[in-house]
């Protein structure tokens, strides 16, 4: 089809056609960006775990306060948890992940690093691999006797007794990768704190790091230390079952830890899946609001569209019967319209590329979010012909049917 | 005049009902956007002591190793160890000064019926409540000569003495603490300035309810009661925090004017040159930032309201323009009626005047039903998990405002469609019809 008497007759209403194109435009470079942002938030809620979340329930108790025989009541919780039907595994741990804080450190591939290379989650608590259910790609589990309690750490570390300390940690598949690209890390070294030597004796495929914070670059820097916890606050019971006993043994687990101990309080108990979905609560309605926002916007659009097209139509009337007298098809008319809304569309979608760019840019320097992956601006393009070519059909079709007779009357 | 132009209005925008109502909705979809986020924005970077906010000021040190920096961008820690914040307050240099962490407090009621709880407490010192003009219902704060005796006293927010003692004057009465007994010398009327600047990086919530406990910081270390946030700047057994390398407390100072904020910056640049010296520090750095540039520095207004705020204008730009090209469309339609008028002698002005009063019609429909939409749209914000949530409030100021933007935003879109209107010339469009 000719597109040259289109762009003659669209010259003729150049304010009009201005601010279709600038209309398009704008809600191209928005719409992009949203779906970008719908993006992440999206890769955000689907992060690996490396835990096995389905078979997890968790209770968080008050602090105990310091009493004597606090790792003796430790030793029978765990016992009592053990005991209940259909648990696999329990382990007291320093923090679990998705919680909204979290502890961490800075790693040392050597000693005399001014900087660190990188800063991972400090995971403690014996028997934690099994609890939570990682799986280990290369080495040994901590064994039994490598275990020493947090407080024996404390005193060695006052004492400065540092070769008394357990020499031997975990780390993950994406740690090892990053302190020692393409190669080995079993046996290893990492320092931490005063260059105090720690060996890599086993890597984890996946392990989560606690922190709303944390949930960027580097989300799976996590490591596991042959620490025995305390009860201390932010402490919690992690329990393993199979999936479909979760919510029973966690029911039977609070009357076992209430039996053994009538006077503490629960302060937090849940399935690890609903922590999850819990942590990414705000993401999720979040991308509620963006998915409405991103809607709102095209209906708007759409809406401006179909009015500028039924007024072009309504306009345009005697022209059209012209035409159809003079021996245009119905089809003809109709593929007018269409072409010249796709030719509006795609010098709006030119304009609103450039525009998208221009505020990933601001984004980028204000939100620290990553640059745009150019596959968005195609997304953005079919969605807003799409759009375009939906609204136009209806006005399209109102002037494909004005018969050739209206070509004889004045008005 | 006025009302003629307004009568022609009414008849144009009920002859093209369609249109006039989509231009109505669009503007309104525009409009509740950006009023629902632009009222959770304004609640949540407002002053939270608009009284006092120019004369309170944060202090920060920063006693973190050189090769192992709090950040590596050169930002001080966000907290003070407990040497410096005591040094800081025993110096007290400033009219008034506090340090101040928050801790989860386990209170056991004297009620046997009633079981323990953990609340919110904030452990501090003793000139907190002058500083912050904290309101009391009921006794008054403790004394600096308190904090020094360890003395164990509190001070309880109204809505915990209404749980515990139905609300009656409960100073002088026990409230235990832990296992210890606290007496009560202090009822707070509902204080929960927001945000709750005072509590950043303590580990509580940046909106919502206020704390409920209010406790001497020394009084309750001594019974054992931990800051639920700490960050260690070198290796040290983290239960002895008073002499651990750690950062936990927040210390704010009020100084009443300039002369005053300069001389304690300068007090403030010796301690710490002072503390380079004795080797304790490496660096010679420290910050005294206004609560107001405290909170903004710190980015307290949650990122997500920005970026909505952002999306929700960029949505009533992108209605504004819609709502300019649907008018333009209407008013090239009537460049008949449009030439009629001129040919009979109106003015250019009146023409102006005539399309710009249509536009701002749509605008206060578009305003009234924008509103709808606000409200609307802060119900669902109130939904939200969010812990600033009950904040999304419409206020007057906010229902002003929304007639101020919709009048404005109908206002830009009705100018290029008036004054195409009147330029044209009436003698082609009188010859045609």
């Amino acid at each position: 089809m000719d597109i040259r008497p289109i762009l003659i007759t669209l010259r003729r209403h150049k304010f009009t056609c201005c601010l279709l194109v600038l209309q398009i435009a704008f809600t191209c470079a928005i719409v992009c960006n949203t779906i970008f942002l719908i993006g992440q938030r999206l890769d955000r809620m689907h992060v690996v775990s490396g835990i096995a979340e389905q078979e997890l329930v968790y209770v968080e108790l008050a602090d105990i306060g310091t009493r004597t025989d606090g790792d003796a009541r430790i030793a029978a919780d765990l016992a009592g948890l053990q005991s209940i039907p259909g648990v696999k595994a329990a382990a007291l741990l320093n923090q679990l992940p998705f919680n909204l804080g979290s502890d961490n450190f800075d790693v040392r591939t050597d000693p005399a690093q001014r900087i660190a290379p990188l800063n991972a989650a400090q995971y403690m608590g014996e028997n934690l691999v099994k609890t939570l259910g990682v799986r280990l790609e290369e080495g040994r589990d901590l064994r039994p006797e490598e275990y020493i309690d947090l407080s024996a750490v404390n005193t060695l570390l006052s004492q400065k007794q540092y070769d008394k300390l357990p020499a031997v940690v975990l780390i993950t598949r994406a740690m090892a990768d990053r302190l020692w690209p393409g190669q080995e890390a079993l046996g290893k070294q990492i320092y931490v704190g005063q260059g105090l030597p720690f060996t890599v004796v086993g890597v984890m495929a996946n392990l989560i790091r606690p922190g709303m914070d944390r949930m960027g670059p580097g989300v799976q820097y996590s490591t596991v230390w042959p620490i025995r916890m305390p009860m201390l606050s932010g402490t919690a019971y992690a329990i393993r079952c199979a999936a479909q006993d979760c919510d029973q043994v966690l029911k039977t687990a609070l009357v076992k830890l209430k039996k053994l101990d009538p006077n503490r309080i629960v302060l937090e108990k849940d399935t690890m899946e609903q922590h999850r979905s819990d942590f990414f609560q705000n993401d999720r309605a979040m991308t509620g609001i963006l998915v409405a926002v991103c809607i709102a916007l095209l209906v708007v659009t759409s809406l401006g569209i179909v009015g500028l097209a039924s007024f072009w139509v309504s306009q345009r009337n005697r022209s059209i019967g012209v035409r159809r007298a003079l021996g245009a098809t119905r089809g003809n008319i109709l593929r007018y319209f269409q072409t010249e809304n796709f030719l509006l569309t795609t010098m709006g979608i030119a304009l609103g590329m450039v525009l998208a760019y221009g505020i990933n840019l601001f984004l980028i320097v204000h939100y620290e979010l990553p640059r745009m992956p150019v596959t968005y601006f195609p997304v953005g393009a079919l969605i807003l012909w799409a759009i375009g070519q939906a609204a136009v059909l209806g006005p399209a079709l109102r002037a494909a049917a004005v018969p050739p007779v209206v070509a004889t009357r004045t008005v | 005049m006025f009302g003629y132009y307004l009568d022609m209005a009414l008849r144009s925008l009920k002859r093209n009902r369609v249109l006039t109502g989509l231009m109505v909705l669009a503007l309104a979809l525009g409009i509740g956007a950006s009023m629902t986020t632009l009222t959770v924005f304004a609640s949540l970077s407002a002053d939270p002591l608009p009284e006092k906010s120019s004369q309170l000021f944060y202090v920060q040190v920063d006693p973190y190793p050189k090769n192992e920096p709090f950040s590596r961008s050169g930002k001080l820690p966000w907290l003070m160890s407990y040497i410096d914040a005591m040094n800081l307050l025993h110096a007290g240099r400033a009219e008034r000064q506090a340090a101040m962490a928050l801790s989860k407090v386990k209170l056991t009621p004297e009620n046997a019926q009633q079981r323990p709880f953990f609340s919110d407490g904030v452990m501090t010192t003793a000139d907190f409540f002058g500083m912050f003009d904290v309101p009391f219902q009921y006794g008054s704060g403790w004394s600096a000569g308190d904090d020094e005796a360890r003395a164990k006293v509190v001070v309880i927010a109204g809505l915990l003495n209404d749980r515990l003692f139905g609300g009656a004057n409960s100073v002088g009465r026990i409230l235990r603490i832990g296992d210890q007994a606290f007496r009560i010398i202090g009822v707070l009327r509902p204080w929960a300035p927001q945000p709750h600047f005072y509590s950043l990086y303590l580990g509580g919530r940046d909106y919502g309810a206020g704390d409920a406990v209010f406790l001497p910081l020394q009084s309750a270390r001594a019974i054992g009661q931990m800051p639920i946030n700490l960050f260690s700047y070198a290796a040290g057994d983290k239960q002895k925090l008073e002499t651990a390398p750690s950062t936990w407390l927040g210390f704010w100072v009020q100084l009443p004017n300039t002369e005053a904020a300069s001389a304690y910056r300068s007090f403030l640049g010796d301690y710490v040159r002072q503390q380079v010296a004795l080797g304790r520090f490496q660096r010679s750095d420290a910050g005294l930032s206004s609560l107001m540039q405290w909170l903004r520095d710190q980015k307290v207004v949650p990122d997500n309201v920005r970026v909505q705020m952002g999306m929700a204008f960029s949505f009533l730009l992108i209605c504004i323009v819609n709502t300019v090209g649907l008018l333009l469309a209407k008013c090239l339609r009537r460049s008949a009626e449009i030439s009629v008028r001129r040919a009979l002698g109106a003015s250019r002005a009146a023409i102006f005047m005539q399309f710009m009063v249509e536009a701002s019609l749509v605008g206060m429909a578009g305003g009234l039903l924008g509103l709808v939409f606000a409200e609307l749209g802060l119900w669902c914000i109130r939904r939200q998990p969010a812990e600033y949530a009950s904040l999304a409030q419409l206020d007057v100021r906010m229902f002003v405002s929304t007639f101020a933007v919709a009048l404005v935003a109908s206002l830009i879109a009705g100018i290029l469609p008036a004054w195409r209107a009147c330029a044209m010339a009436p003698a082609p469009q009188l010859k045609s019809a």
